[in-house]
């Protein structure tokens, strides 16, 4: 029953959730929080934290580790699939359909048509990556760092997934010492010890 | 040796990845599109058009559809495992042992400062998408479909999923 509700939990998040995994995280707090109550608040948010730390898609990430929590590796495996199985199976049915077709000229338009609006989420997706990095690093930090990734990646052809392990090591590596940006986090530290 | 590629395009956006699916777009991107050259930028967009206007999490339907396209049901499977397996065994181990590290600002430092790399990514797979257009399609049918979509999305918060059915609907008819 247990395994049943693990997986009907999970496929509504799937199913429901627009806008790939990180939208769908209020939908999973709803199952699993406020129905079926495998976990309290607390719990919730610490996991959501530590999946948010973590690389790799968050939805899968907490699918897995409730699934695992809640009832061991078949629930593991049953979470994970619920949420991802339903919609690859629609996508490659939509989209082998489509590229069967790919040949007629509406297909054609249809394509053609989709290419900017694509580049427009991806824009907006973008200007929420920049937003985020302000909130945290500030404005000059952000546009150093966007600047420099551009010249590397554009211009020097390093592989990403490199320049983004150098930044992951360097945040390790770096002793923590305070930023410039005193509008958030600094004041509560150095006016405690007061 | 197909599924050894598809297993490392996919491990690789896996675990650099910060941030949820979406972040690992431009990083699928450039592995699938730059590096194996199985999907032009033409293909990429219209996968990710359909991926955004269908449900559920957005790492795994690209991986499950890039490998089934690639290396059938097998290298559906193995492209989503290689998404999803290798960061939910860290989550595990990790919150098991390490609850106690969430607040480390050493932690919120490493998601801060790959932000702006991730957004340069972003950034560039939408201008290469803008230009792709403008040289298929021509430079106003772009532009409108630009403002129009944009307008739709952000200032009147259609759902995506209507928006590209919208989008789709109108290349049939008049990009035909």
């Amino acid at each position: 029953m247990t395994q049943w509700h693990i997986f009907l939990a999970f496929f509504r998040v799937g199913i429901l959730g627009y806008g790939g995994g990180p939208s769908s995280i209020p939908l999973v707090q709803k199952e699993v929080v406020e129905k079926y109550k495998w976990l309290n608040d607390e719990d919730f948010a610490n996991t959501l934290a530590l999946g948010n730390s973590l690389p790799g898609p968050i939805a899968t990430k907490m699918a897995g580790y409730i699934g695992y929590r809640v009832a061991g590796v078949v629930g593991m495996l049953n979470a994970i699939l619920a949420t991802i199985l339903p919609t690859i199976v629609i996508m490659i049915i939509l989209l082998t359909f489509l590229s069967s077709m790919s040949d007629k000229p509406w297909v054609q338009g249809m394509t053609q048509a989709v290419i900017p609006v694509v580049g427009v989420m991806l824009a907006v997706l973008t200007y929420d990556f920049l937003k985020k990095a302000k909130g945290g690093l500030g404005w000059t930090l952000t546009i150093v760092l966007a600047v420099v990734s551009l010249g590397l990646i554009e211009w020097l052809g390093i592989h990403p997934g490199i320049l983004i392990a150098v930044l992951l090591i360097y945040a390790i590596a770096k002793p923590t010492k305070k930023t410039k940006d005193q509008d958030t986090e600094i004041p509560q530290e150095e006016g405690q010890s007061i | 040796m197909i599924y050894w590629q598809v297993f490392l395009a996919f491990f690789i956006p896996g675990i650099v990845g910060y941030g949820g699916g979406p972040a690992s777009i431009p990083l699928v991107e450039n592995e699938v599109v730059d590096r194996y050259g199985w999907l032009t930028v033409q293909d990429f967009s219209e996968m990710l058009a359909m991926a955004n206007a269908l449900p559920g999490p957005i790492a795994t339907k690209m991986a499950g559809y890039i490998g089934f396209q690639q290396a059938g049901i097998l290298g559906s499977v193995i492209g989503v495992f290689a998404t999803v397996a290798p960061s939910l065994l860290f989550m595990i181990v990790l919150l098991s042992v390490l609850n106690k590290f969430k607040d480390s600002p050493k932690v919120k430092k490493m998601t801060m400062l790959i932000r702006p790399t991730i957004a340069i990514l972003l950034g560039i797979m939408a201008f290469s998408f803008f230009q792709t257009s403008y040289e298929n399609t021509g430079l106003w049918e772009t532009i409108f479909l630009i403002v129009v979509s944009f307008l739709l999305l952000e200032k009147l918060k259609v759902h995506p999923a209507f928006v590209i059915i919208g989008a789709l609907s109108f290349g049939a008819i008049f990009l035909s």
